[in-house]
């Protein structure tokens, strides 16, 4: 289906969020859209699909002007969009996800359904049971629901929002794969990202968005890549470089696991034996649930240890609480910032004084909004002492939360540090992350982005169902190592499943 | 006690369950639309004496039940305009309403007190009634009791088995989800704590011409079986069948007290009166204890075929409330 924008124009107040947007999409072609966060993609994507009316323009599909008045009209138009959070219902079963719309039986034929599901995932080789419930699935698991719910509603139009986000390697491979088959069925695919690679793997063609305005359009010449440097230039108006690797590694041991074991309800790990020195950056590699977090969290005392010893700059920790971690100079940064990080409802000065040492009963305000001041520009975060967090950008609640690390600090441990964080925010909160690093603190973190692990880390440890690698030295491995070992292959000896 | 005496007992137990029922099941439905109607114990009171006000008055059973569902819709109406509309708390409007219509039945029920009134008669069903045991058990009530039954099974069919009942599911448990979906949320949310309300608004009858019989104002033991019928909704885990056996579990528990009474004469009466309430809240930790995290990772250290077996059952017992109740809902 063939998608054409013609002048689109939306404000938000004074906030002019879509600029006089002109975009042709034909037929069966796989388009990206590019930039940065608030650069303009969501809005855009939110008026094809039916969530946002635009001010001014007009959108057609096959040629055809049409009126979206409604994300389920949108999908009766045939524009189908793939949310960042899949938007499913956890506590139920797949097929009745399928079952659940406006339109149909009365008593819905449910042998006819499970069929017809089966049908699809043969065609898209996808292998899920119809049955089975879908918070037992994986994220990656969960879009392939989509993706086969909006094709059985008749969906020739697919946007996706950030699609690869919080999806292993190996999911994503399979999400570009299933994508890759759209436009031999002439399906329309509209990929928003902020990961140029992701772009540079999959795209036919390229629009990028800056501050509402569309910047610029590439299209893939016959099997060359895009020019990345034209590409980062155009979304942030300058070339916004990879620092080169750094290496803070410093004498002195911080963090010292004595066979260690931990376990929870789904897998046992066992017996790990591992150090990490001062100013050390050790990334933790695997498909998502192949033991990483669990480990991440018995390091932050966050999960008991079932055997072993916890050492943490040479004090025998074994087994106590997470406060008594902190006490010690260790940190935990969730991946849900909002829901385990922050405090929404609270305001980043608040959050300062809620972070710092209380003296006295009450609270001095000037102090708090001082500090406050101070680390908004210390670390450069988008907001005033008065914002409440969640009103801020995900990069600036990142932001924000490395603020409220305290220093100095042995150990940080990570969950996704970047997750959903377009590639300035990263670069800044990686370059904030070696400052501590070279003060003498280890950090720890797990990440589903190899290239993320292997840029900034010094060690890296590969995850494979709760069994852990021998530490890899990060210059000499590769993405493709990776790979295939958080997939189970290449270890030295078979980890055994 | 001979078995007979049981029989008619437990055949007892299943006509006084009936109006909880009726308030379980009209919880169950508006909460999983997302909408908690806390107001169910004045609800009740009211509805009991409004309808039995309108049957005294008019000598007619029928306008009695229909005035029952009436108040009850009413109430329910004032909760989803509240919530849905006016984007205020579900637990502060329904509270407060829980305390006015108790007040209301109270000052508006006067009149009533102590008069007779008409009574809704037993109706055994021909055929079905002479079956031995489950005759006696099942078939000799009166209307209301089958219509408990009727709900039970509707309700069940109706979340599980209809496609409007999944959409049911969705809107309590996603709204954004079913909303693009093609869900008119809010305005399914107006009609299900609607309806769900006008089902509630039937236990108040089913009390006053039927399992008690009467009004007599504060003293008509009906202050506090909402909050019990509250409790039993969230016990039920949602499911219309499970939140019945909770009614049925309540109405039986009440009843052993009376009847093991005279052969405990050591207990204190006021233990058997009162033992019902801990016995639910002991259930309902047993029956959501799969939800702990302690007993997943002791199930860690059992075989896989035994832990698996365990797990799954623990899964199927327990519940958790749709995500988005007492959450309004916003299409941005």
């Amino acid at each position: 289906m063939k998608v054409e924008l013609r002048g689109i124009h939306k404000y938000f107040g004074k906030n002019h969020a879509n600029d006089d947007i002109n975009l042709t999409i034909p037929s069966g072609t796989i388009q990206g859209i590019l930039g940065e966060n608030g650069a303009g993609k969501s809005t855009l994507m939110k008026i094809l699909s039916g969530y946002f009316h635009a001010d001014q323009g007009e959108i057609l599909l096959d040629g055809k002007p049409v009126k979206i008045a409604s994300p389920a009209a949108a999908l009766q138009a045939g524009v189908g969009m793939l949310h960042q959070d899949p938007l499913d219902f956890p506590p139920m079963r797949i097929i009745d996800n399928f079952l659940l719309r406006t339109s149909g039986d009365f008593f819905p034929n449910r042998k006819h359904a499970a069929q017809d599901i089966n049908l699809l995932m043969k065609e898209f080789g996808f292998s899920l049971d119809p049955e089975s419930y879908v918070d037992s699935l994986t994220v990656g698991e969960r879009q392939q629901l989509e993706i086969m719910r909006l094709l059985f509603l008749g969906a020739r139009v697919f946007i996706l929002d950030e699609p690869t986000t919080g999806i292993s390697a190996a999911q994503k491979a399979k999400l570009f794969e299933t994508l890759k088959k759209f436009p031999e069925q002439a399906i329309t695919a509209i990929f928003v990202s902020h990961k140029l690679e992701d772009v540079e793997k999959l795209c036919d063609r390229v629009a990028v968005l800056r501050q509402g305005k569309l910047v610029g359009q590439m299209e893939r010449e016959q099997g060359k890549p895009f020019d990345n440097k034209k590409l980062v230039k155009m979304m942030f108006g300058k070339e916004a470089p990879l620092a080169p690797r750094q290496a803070y590694s410093q004498e002195g041991s911080v963090l010292r696991l004595n066979d260690v074991s931990v376990e929870d309800a789904r897998l046992k790990i066992r017996n790990v034996n591992f150090e990490a020195r001062a100013g050390e950056v050790i990334g933790l590699a695997g498909m998502e649930g192949s033991g990483q977090g669990v480990f991440l969290r018995a390091c932050a005392g966050l999960i008991r240890t079932v055997g072993g010893t916890v050492q943490v700059k040479e004090k025998d920790l074994t087994g106590k609480s997470y406060h008594v971690y902190k006490n010690n100079g260790v940190e935990f940064l969730p991946a849900a910032r909002l829901e385990e990080g922050l405090v929404p409802g609270l305001s980043l000065t608040e959050h300062f004084q809620l972070a710092e040492k209380a003296e006295g009963l009450f609270i001095k305000q000037d102090v708090g909004v001082k500090l406050a001041q101070e680390r908004i520009a210390a670390f450069n975060i988008k907001g005033t002492p008065v914002s409440a967090v969640e009103s801020l950008s995900g990069g600036n609640q990142q932001r924000a939360l490395l603020s409220l690390l305290r220093t100095p600090l042995s150990l940080v441990l990570i969950e996704h540090p970047t997750r959903g964080l377009d590639i300035e925010s990263v670069i800044y909160i990686w370059s904030k992350l070696k400052e501590r690093c070279k003060q003498g603190s280890a950090i720890l973190f797990m990440s589903s982005d190899l290239d993320e692990i292997l840029q900034y880390s010094d060690r890296i440890l590969v995850f494979f169902n709760g069994k852990v690698s021998q530490p890899l030295d990060a210059e000499k491995t590769s993405v493709a190592k990776l790979g295939e070992m958080i997939g189970g292959r290449g270890w030295q000896e078979e980890p055994t499943a | 006690m001979t078995t007979e005496m049981i029989l008619v007992g437990l055949a007892g137990v299943l006509a006084a369950a009936a109006p909880v029922i009726f308030a379980v099941i009209g919880e169950t439905i508006s909460e999983r639309a997302g909408v908690i109607n806390l107001s169910m114990n004045g609800t009740i009171l009211l509805s009991a004496m409004a309808s039995f006000g309108v049957a005294v008055t008019t000598d007619n059973l029928l306008l009695g039940f229909l005035m029952g569902m009436f108040v009850g819709a009413l109430v329910a109406l004032v909760i989803a305009f509240g919530n849905i509309t006016l984007r205020q708390s579900q637990v502060a409007i329904g509270f407060v309403l829980a305390l006015i219509c108790r007040d209301l039945s109270d000052f508006l029920g006067n009149p009533f007190v102590g008069q007779p009134g008409p009574r809704l008669p037993f109706a055994p069903i021909a055929g079905l009634a002479d079956i031995p045991v489950i005759g006696t058990l099942f078939f000799r009530q009166d209307l209301m009791t089958y219509a408990s039954y009727l709900f039970i099974i509707l309700a069940w069919v109706f979340v599980y088995k209809t496609r409007p009942g999944l959409m049911l599911q969705g809107i309590g448990e996603k709204p954004a989800a079913a909303f693009v979906r093609g869900a008119n949320v809010n305005r399914m949310r107006y009609f299900y704590t609607i309806l769900g309300g006008a089902i509630i608004g039937l236990a108040g009858p089913t009390f006053s011409l039927s399992v008690k019989a009467g009004w007599k104002g504060t003293l008509s033991g009906l202050d506090g079986i909402g909050w019990i019928a509250l409790a039993i909704t969230i016990f039920g885990g949602w499911n219309p069948l499970r939140a019945a056996f909770g009614a049925y579990l309540f109405a039986f528990l009440q009843w052993l007290g009376l009847v093991l009474q005279p052969s405990l004469p050591g207990v204190p009466s006021q233990v058997l009166q009162v033992a019902p309430f801990p016995l639910m809240i002991l259930t309902l930790l047993l029956v959501n204890i799969g939800n702990a995290e302690w007993v997943g990772r002791t199930l860690a250290a059992l075989p896989e075929p035994t832990r698996r077996f365990i797990a799954r059952g623990l899964r199927a017992m327990r519940a958790s409330p749709p995500a988005a109740l007492g959450v309004p809902f916003e299409s941005e």
